[in-house]
């Protein structure tokens, strides 16, 4: 008997010893030189991606990753310098008329495999975006240029389309009709330059790895292990070299959850993380740096116009501006600085002839009157001869941000006016296709800006525009349109604007919520990292490292 | 996550007693302390959420705009203030010499601080005073004023204004915000007419439990969130048992082809990957506006789990079939419906049980992971799960939002197991149960 | 035997077509469809997309499409990353899953066995109190719970550190493995550390016991060769349907900690409407679990010739 409980005291320690020396002998392989948020000898910054781009190829890419990684690996006629100004790229200078542009390309840009950038593959470049089988979502931005719209929607070929290689190194635009931001299209995404000869090679999947394709820019795609890790690489033959001052930036977490990704940053593992209202406090607290950029981007409600809709009577969204206060809806439920209540269609970075386009043109805020709401939805009831008021849809994204906002909406709608909100919550796709369908009364939507001009706002609630989702026909808004797309003239065209934005202030066609920030922590050692609308955001391409 | 198997002990059945050993051995370990604790615990869930909601009078979707994430707090009176979003100060007043405060509640704060020379841009933090640091920098401006309304609440702040450009730090101040709900809220929530806009003060109810990201009242949310867990974690293994029970009795009774194409149809379902498939299902089932999606998730739950309890019942009756006492009725003349009723029933009841009662564990646990990643129920309707996946993103600075919700869903998946397992040594034991 | 085997198989064939079948008609039912795209798009566009997914053809043909691609081993292109084949996606990244979830087995088998012996040597003592504590503790508190704790714990311990220790989250190296897979096996560990109690004990009071005893045997070689051995079967009989679980059911440790698995993939491609990955990840893991299924079953035939004849009966 003592000899039983003499193995018993032994066999207890022996066992838990085994299992300590498995974890012992596991976290004592792991302790190898883990990755630094930033690294000031080898000049290389690390960081964490939300999603894996789903494409690197320009002419189909459409997501905030894919430009952002893009913007690195590729050059386009004109980019965006480190003052977040346009500046010259692979075009040395320009020139640009009412009726068409010329570029004129630098000798020295070369892709990735030593061969110059010319102005033929500028021209394959934008053929190929175009054509049908293609299939890019961005089509449609060429469409200033002649004959696009037409090569799009395959009547013509792509060789009608408006622009020719008038020897390697001039390449010569002609315009539909005028385009006097055109500048800024060019530092576009997809009109970034394709090597035919690559393209071809490798057809549907070009860029599907990173050997997969070739680059002009700043850095190469050293490494791409899908849904893991990407790493950039400086470029030897990128005609700038010498002002690239990060050798590599290195992305070995791709993870979509903010909690993680300031995890990583509060472990020093990652040198730029997203903040959100969950994160602040804490961020606050460790004294991290917080920083925060406009990113352009409207937030709205966008009420459904189609025959039989409440929402297309004019006192009911009345009632809805006079009940929703953007102030209150931006400090108290977003809670996060940087983020801005909206008032206007455009949004305060729009530019306009010399300042911002709010401050030459300020817009008539209206402020939130329970009283006021409540007298506007008496005056539909009558105008729609309601005996009583049926449920309302309102259909909104699955973000947790979304949600929040959908049911605050709800409490205010039922509190204030008396009405019952259904939230219908979908997930991407399908909150699209039911938007497109009219599927909704009011829709939580939001739209960021495309190119670097006020029309890229004020052109999506035109009757023509497919983007207009609840099909909202206003004869003025769309006269006021035509006019400024018709001109090349500043004046006529942000008068024309000024109006457009008087009509969604008076006529309600969208009820603007507020324009988004980002709210980001960073390394304080890392520097002159640009956080921009355009041109892909983040930018290390005038980045450096504090030594 | 892997729901892994949530069970005890492993469900073999009785192994090898045999019709002798079925003396009756009186309800055993039923009484333990242990199982009559989480039989109070059931009670306890299961009148906090059907009497608790007469009890705590608050509304579950009550938006307290001005207490957005508070902790625990007592009934009190706060002060209604107008709120022109638009302020700036009166142009007669002259320009401070130090950092002004104009007002401070917790709807607004209002700075005004002296035009430098050589300044453009005013950088203003805002910190906690019983900490080092500057704070958070809320805003960067041109003017000589800022009003805060960001999420304010009644503890000291230190303000601090600086120079945007060279971060040279300019005036500082602390400033202890009163409470106060704006005229909007109150005539919102009820508390005052919409055309009285004199100021008062209004008396607001506290928050044992505080407040979440919507003030909502969390006490109230638990209640509410607990019963669509509780009723899902019942109702669906309720269906899916009865269901699986019909199934395999047919099944057995028939015998024959019958028999056989049932079982291979059981193992397809078996085979199904559950959390894929319940995923799959509650997107292609879809939810439309307003609808809760209670049922689409309670329907994808009956359509994957009903074959364990279809096999189990097969099983039994399969072996009574066989059993002298069942053979012995037959010849006997006695009818088929009172064989079951009489013979069947009371030997599978017991079994029946015990599957329901490990179920339900298993049932919060799925309804719980599909709320979290939002595949669950839709609001306003909320659950335990959902409460945790709103809490887990306030988990740093509330922590309190994600572990109640988490507290209850673990205790009642603890008390159900218990329970379980105690009914199962308990039935093992008294009822004869037959090897199949 | 070999009829056996054959039956098990064909069940299982006739299995993963069933799968891909339900899947499919979900898949179909969805309101919506993985062509709709932010910008609006021209009908020339839309025609072109549809038929490069087999879109425009009926939903019939669509399905006879899918079974003949399925059977020679082809689940078509992703929509989402339109340049990657659904093999590539499935062959990349569900070894990553499998990694993964065998640490998990691995992680919760070893603890669960410890863990239990430790429980039944001390019997009613304080360490089975409080394994048993810590086996109740795993099994009622949710996973993604857990998971999110976990993380907040290692940052918390780096930070008192130092240095990093663990690593927070990403994968590729060895030491990244641990924490998920410790995060994901928890449940199984304390399921697994209940049977072994119970096993244990029931060798500890077993007639061979007391004779190794009575000949001398004692210390690590009873425990090794006479009590382990004995009281582990129980264990490993469970394990089977535990991997596949396991394996499959990694999503929210995935995300959590952005290991690149597929479950991650299907959780986006489930959003995204992706028809092609949600289908192959899909058959595929349902093929997997099938897999599984037959070879615990046939092992068992194998072992033990009743169940074969029990089996073949039913």
């Amino acid at each position: 008997m003592a000899k039983t409980s003499a193995s018993r005291f032994l066999i207890v320690p022996a066992v838990a010893l085994q299992f300590l020396a498995i974890f012992v002998l596991s976290v004592g392989l792991l302790s190898q030189a883990q990755a630094q948020a930033v690294d000031a000898q080898k000049s290389k910054v690390t960081l964490a991606l939300a999603t894996e781009p789903p494409t690197l190829n320009s002419a189909v890419a459409t997501d905030t990753i894919a430009s952002f990684v893009l913007s690195h690996l590729m050059e386009g006629l004109l980019v965006y310098g480190s003052d977040g100004e346009l500046a010259a790229g692979v075009a040395e200078r320009w020139q640009l008329d009412a009726d068409g542009a010329t570029f004129w390309l630098r000798d020295s840009a070369r892709w990735s495999d030593g061969k110059p950038v010319t102005a033929h593959d500028f021209v394959f470049a934008w053929r190929h975006a175009l054509k049908p089988s293609t299939a890019s979502q961005y089509a449609f931005i060429f469409y200033p240029i002649k004959n696009a719209e037409a090569v799009n929607g395959g009547q013509l070929a792509a060789t009608e389309l408006g622009v020719s290689a008038v020897s390697d190194h001039e390449l010569r635009v002609e315009f539909a009709k005028p385009c006097p931001y055109f500048l800024s299209l060019a530092a576009f995404m997809t009109f970034l330059p394709l090597r035919e000869d690559v393209v071809a090679h490798w057809g549907g999947r070009y860029a599907a790895d990173s050997d997969k394709l070739v680059v002009n820019g700043a850095y190469v795609l050293d490494k791409w292990v899908h849904g893991a890790h990407l790493r950039l690489r400086k470029n030897g033959h990128y005609w700038q070299k010498d002002g690239v001052k990060i050798h590599e930036i290195d992305m070995p977490y791709i993870t979509a959850d903010p909690s993680a990704q300031f995890n990583l940053f509060r472990d020093q593992q990652i040198a730029i993380a997203p903040l959100d209202t969950g994160l602040l406090d804490e961020a606050v607290e460790r004294g991290f740096n917080i920083e925060y950029f406009h990113t352009g981007s409207l937030y709205f409600l966008e009420f459904n116009f189609r025959e039989g809709r409440i929402s297309s009577n004019r006192a009911f969204r009345k009632a809805v501006q006079r009940l929703i206060d953007p102030d209150l809806l931006v400090n108290k439920i977003i809670g996060l600085p940087g983020v801005k209540p909206a008032y206007s269609l455009f949004p305060v970075t729009v530019k306009g002839s010399e300042k911002p386009f709010r401050e030459e043109y300020p817009v008539m805020r209206v402020d939130a009157d329970i009283a006021e709401a409540r007298k506007y939805l008496k005056r539909a009831k009558a105008e729609l001869g309601l005996e009583s008021w049926p449920p309302l849809v309102m259909l909104a994204g699955d973000s947790p941000r979304a949600l929040q906002e959908a049911e605050y909406y709800q409490y205010l709608f039922k509190k204030g006016l008396g009405l019952e909100l259904r939230i219908d919550q979908q997930v991407f796709k399908q909150r699209l296709e039911k938007m497109r369908r009219g599927d909704f009364d009011i829709v939580v939507a939001a739209w960021g800006p495309d190119y670097d001009d006020i029309m890229t706002f004020a052109d999506l609630f035109t009757s023509w525009n497919d983007n207009n989702r609840g099909r909202y026909d206003n004869p003025l808004y769309d006269r006021w349109i035509r006019l400024a797309q018709s001109s090349n003239d500043a004046k006529t065209r942000f008068n024309a604007m000024a109006q457009i934005q008087r009509i969604v202030v008076e006529d309600v066609p969208i009820l603007p919520t507020y324009e988004n920030g980002a709210l980001y922590v960073q390394n304080p050692r890392l520097k002159g990292v640009r956080r921009s609308i355009f041109g892909g955001d983040p930018n290390f391409r005038y980045a450096w490292i504090e030594q | 996550m892997a729901i892994s198997v949530f069970r005890f002990a492993p469900k073999t059945w009785g192994a090898a007693d045999d019709l002798e050993a079925v003396a009756p051995i009186p309800l055993p370990s039923m009484a333990n302390p242990t199982v009559i604790l989480s039989g109070l615990m059931v009670i306890f869930l299961l009148l906090f959420v059907t009497v608790g909601p007469s009890l705590w009078r608050q509304s579950p979707s009550q938006q307290w705009l001005s207490q957005i994430s508070e902790g625990a707090s007592r009934a009190r009176s706060v002060r209604i203030v107008s709120d022109n979003g638009a302020w700036r100060p009166s142009k007669k007043a002259d320009a401070p010499s130090g950092l002004k405060v104009h007002a401070a509640n917790t709807e607004y704060v209002r700075l005004q601080w002296p035009k430098l020379a050589g300044i453009e841009r005013y950088r203003v933090y805002r910190g906690d005073a019983d900490k080092p640091g500057l704070g958070l920098a809320i805003t960067e401006t041109a003017d000589s004023y800022y009003q805060d309304r960001l999420q304010l609440s009644s503890e000291v702040y230190r303000y601090t204004i600086a120079d945007a450009d060279t971060g040279l730090l300019l005036l500082s101040r602390e400033v202890r915000p009163e409470a106060a709900m704006s005229v909007f809220e109150a005539q919102l929530q009820g508390l005052i007419p919409v055309t009285n806009n004199k100021t008062q003060w209004v008396e607001i109810p506290g928050h044992p439990l505080g407040t979440d990201a919507l003030g909502r009242d969390i006490l109230a949310r638990l209640m509410a969130g607990g019963r669509t867990s509780l009723f899902v974690g019942v109702v669906a293994p309720l269906l899916f048992i009865t269901f699986g029970c019909i199934f395999g009795a047919i099944a057995g009774l028939m015998g024959g082809w019958v028999d056989q194409l049932a079982m291979r149809f059981v193992d397809f379902v078996v085979a199904l990957p559950f959390l894929l498939f319940m995923i799959l299902f509650r997107v292609a089932f879809g939810i439309g506006p307003g609808e809760n999606g209670i049922m689409p998730l309670i329907v994808a739950m009956l359509v994957l789990s009903w074959p364990g309890s279809a096999r189990l019942i097969r099983g039994q009756v399969l072996a009574l079939r066989s059993q002298p006492f069942v053979e012995a009725s037959r010849i006997a003349g006695v009818s088929t419906s009172r064989i079951i009723l009489r013979h069947m029933l009371p030997n599978v009841l017991p079994m029946i049980l015990v599957a329901f009662s490990f179920a339900i564990p298993q049932a919060i646990f799925t309804e719980a992971f599909l709320s979290f990643i939002g595949m669950g129920v839709s609001p306003p309707t909320t659950s335990w799960g959902a409460l945790c996946n709103e809490g887990i993103k306030t988990l740093l600075s509330h922590p309190r939002q994600l572990i109640l919700p988490a507290i209850f869903i673990s205790l009642s998946v603890l008390a159900f197991n218990i329970l379980g397992d105690a009914l199962r040594d308990a039935t093992d034991r008294r009822s004869g149960v037959v090897r199949a | 035997m070999l009829s056996f085997i054959a039956r098990r198989l064909l069940s299982g064939v006739i299995t993963i077509w069933f799968i891909a079948t339900a899947t499919f008609f979900a898949m179909h039912a969805v309101p919506g469809d993985p062509l709709t795209q932010e910008k609006a798009m021209s009908p020339a566009v839309r025609a072109q997309l549809e038929a490069r997914y087999g879109l425009d053809k009926p939903l019939f043909e669509q399905y006879r499409l899918f079974m003949s691609n399925m059977l020679h081993g082809d689940f078509g292109i992703s929509f989402t990353q339109e340049n990657r084949r659904v093999n590539d996606i499935i062959s990349k990244h569900f070894p990553i899953s499998a990694t993964l979830g065998i640490a998990a087995v691995l992680i919760a088998l070893v603890g669960g066995v410890a863990a239990g012996s430790v429980a039944a040597y001390c019997r009613n003592r304080w360490p089975d109190r409080l394994v048993m504590v810590a086996v109740i503790a795993a099994i009622s508190v949710p996973g993604f719970v857990i998971a999110g704790l976990a993380q907040l714990v290692i940052v918390a311990m780096n930070n008192a550190a130092g240095k990093t220790l663990l690593p927070v989250a990403g994968w590729g190296s060895v030491s990244q493995i641990w924490v998920p897979a410790l995060v994901l096996g928890l449940g199984t560990m304390a399921y697994l550390s209940r049977i072994m109690r119970a096993s244990m004990l029931e060798v500890l009071s077993a007639d061979y016991n007391i004779a190794a005893k009575a000949k001398g045997v004692h210390g690590w070689r009873l425990f090794w060769h006479h009590q382990l051995r004995n009281a582990v079967l129980p264990v490993v009989t469970e394990l089977g349907p535990t991997i596949a679980a396991i394996t499959t059911g990694g999503f929210v440790v995935e995300l959590i900690f952005a290991i690149p698995g597929l479950g991650r993939y299907f959780v986006q491609a489930v959003q995204q409407l992706d028809y092609t990955v949600i289908m192959g990840t899909t058959v595929f893991y349902g093929a997997f679990l099938v897999l599984v299924v037959v070879l615990v079953d046939i092992s068992y035939g194998l072992i033990d010739p009743r169940i074969r004849l029990h089996r073949g009966r039913a």
